[in-house]
């Protein structure tokens, strides 16, 4: 296994101009912090979601390349996507992580870059940070 | 001094030939002599103690404590001032269970920035209800504790001083000695976090005069699960007892409950036998093998690390001058985590993060905490030159990122 197949281009790419970051003091939008005690990472993730389509989505935080790359890659990969597609990205990013198989007609595009965290366990809990604390919103934003 | 002659007591390096561990002050590589003695305790006999009236478990029960009186003679205590633990943080907490009795409301502790969150957190958590100020000795350019700042916070309102020996972060010896005899003037009492100063000098507590010291088995090559706090017979006297249930009560009935004597009190329930047993294994080993030398080869270590780790462009190493065989460092621009990776990469075992000393991780504005190499009796040069290697291979591989 090779550092190159965990830090990709596009991680790094994010890592140094992410996308969406920054939030918002918007009632409208459901929020959630998450905190990795180990290495200090931590994330919050807000979600706004409008007739059943995430609209927007902003993060914040500070963490490694991996953790604050991969809230910028999934903001991108989940804005303007239903909330059924979006938890189920979620819930496949999540399996890939894992090392298991996932379903490469929901989970496309740049979270793949992602792929090689499985091989490095440690760096698991970085890579998920963000989506998890994405999932929780989006719960929360759908929960009424 | 023969590092050859130290690893043949540990089996570790047997089965990880690629490692190179320096990451001991997390956790110490465990001696045979130690793993074999609770072996010894788990095959030939599993026994409880203090309870059995047949042969084997009044043997075992003498063990037990002659492990105690391995630990007390080893520090300078006495062995009923001895109390075996699960580990240094519930020795700590279990101090802090009673902290009523010693400190309230409008009263002041002191403590540090350099402490380990074991250490101040059981007294933080009580600041409110307690209605006590927490105090911190301002630490010096260098991140050290001095005398001459502790005599600045000293007050007649100060009554308890939760201080660790040994910087986990920073390798730092502070001078407990001194401290503790300012705080005995004001009637304060003295908490002495020894985690990472037992396992690398020589402890008297006599010398040291602190009231309670607290350190952990698997630190000093013992087992995990084990641990000791230490008090002035005096003091242990006056604490709460912490856990009550089987072994620690002399006589109990419906309306009245009799505690047994100090340390037994707080020795509830059927304790880590082979723990302790094992625990006092090591301990034996570290005190015939002494501190002179290898103080000195891992003092060695720690400068070599320390100057090639400063050639790297980029580099920052927060404790040039520490002590304990502990290097703090980062890349610039590189997460501790992220370069963490890199020597997982290179079999390079070293900790990554805040090192549960969250308060000196704001001090030295390191939001991701910081690359800590420990290094101990068994390390050599080999895990300095890959440490190095490492570090090198870490700053090249994400100084392409331009970070």
């Amino acid at each position: 296994m090779k550092l190159e197949d965990l830090y990709r281009e596009v991680i790094m790419e994010h890592y140094k101009n992410p996308f969406n970051k920054g939030l918002l003091d918007d009632e409208r939008y459901s929020k959630v912090n998450l905190l990795n005690p180990s290495c200090g990472d931590d994330v919050t993730v807000q979600v706004l979601v409008e007739e059943n389509v995430i609209t927007d989505v902003r993060h914040d935080g500070h963490g490694c390349s991996i953790c604050c790359s991969s809230a910028s890659v999934m903001s991108n990969a989940l804005i303007n996507k239903k909330v059924i597609d979006a938890k189920n990205i979620i819930e496949q990013y999540l399996i890939m992580l894992t090392g298991k198989e996932y379903n490469k007609d929901i989970l496309k595009g740049e979270p793949i870059a992602y792929i090689g965290v499985s091989r490095f366990p440690a760096r698991i809990r970085c890579a998920s940070i963000a989506w998890k604390a994405m999932e929780e919103a989006i719960e929360e934003a759908t929960h009424d | 001094m023969n590092i050859k002659d130290i690893r043949k007591h540990f089996t570790f390096y047997d089965h990880n030939k690629n490692l190179y561990y320096l990451d001991s002050a997390a956790s110490a590589l465990k001696l045979d002599l130690a793993i074999d003695k609770m072996t010894e305790y788990y095959h030939k006999s599993g026994v409880n103690i203090h309870r059995g009236n047949y042969e084997l478990a009044f043997f075992t029960t003498k063990e037990y404590e002659e492990a105690r009186e391995v630990i007390a003679k080893f520090i300078n205590a006495d062995s009923k001032e001895i109390i075996f633990t699960k580990g240094a943080t519930q020795a700590l907490n279990l101090v802090a269970n009673s902290a009523s009795l010693f400190v309230g409301s409008g009263d002041e502790i002191i403590t540090t920035e350099q402490e380990h969150n074991s250490s101040i957190l059981p007294w933080l958590n009580q600041a409110d209800t307690l209605g006590f100020k927490p105090i911190y000795i301002p630490l010096d350019q260098e991140y050290r504790v001095t005398v001459e700042n502790f005599k600045k916070v000293l007050t007649n309102k100060t009554k308890v001083v939760v201080i660790n020996h040994v910087s986990n972060v920073l390798g730092y010896i502070n001078p407990i000695k001194e401290i503790t005899k300012l705080a005995h003037q004001k009637g304060a009492i003295v908490i002495l976090d020894a985690a990472q100063s037992v396992p690398h000098m020589k402890i008297d507590v006599k010398d040291l005069g602190v009231d309670f010291l607290a350190f952990s088995g698997h630190k000093i090559f013992g087992p995990t699960g084990i641990g000791v706090l230490y008090g002035k017979k005096e003091q242990l006297e006056k604490l709460n007892v912490y856990e009550v249930g089987g072994e620690m009560v002399a006589k109990a009935t419906k309306d009245q409950i009799i505690f047994q004597d100090v340390p037994y009190r707080f020795e509830a329930g059927t304790p880590p036998i082979g723990e302790a047993i094992g625990l006092a294994e090591a301990i034996k080993y570290v005190d015939e093998l002494g501190f002179d030398e290898t103080s000195k080869h891992i003092e060695k270590l720690r400068q070599k690390a320390v100057k090639a780790l400063l050639e790297i462009k980029g580099v920052k190493v927060y404790n040039p001058n520490g002590e304990a065989g502990i290097v703090s460092f980062n890349i610039s621009g590189v997460h501790p985590h992220d370069a963490s990776s890199v020597f997982d990469e290179y079999g390079v075992c070293l900790r990554s993060g805040h090192h549960c000393a969250s308060i000196l991780t704001e001090v030295l504005g390191t939001p991701g905490g910081t690359l800590r190499a420990s290094i101990s009796i068994y390390n050599d040069d080999k895990d300095i030159d890959k440490l190095v290697e490492a570090t090198k291979a870490a700053a090249v591989f994400f100084g392409r990122y331009e970070l």
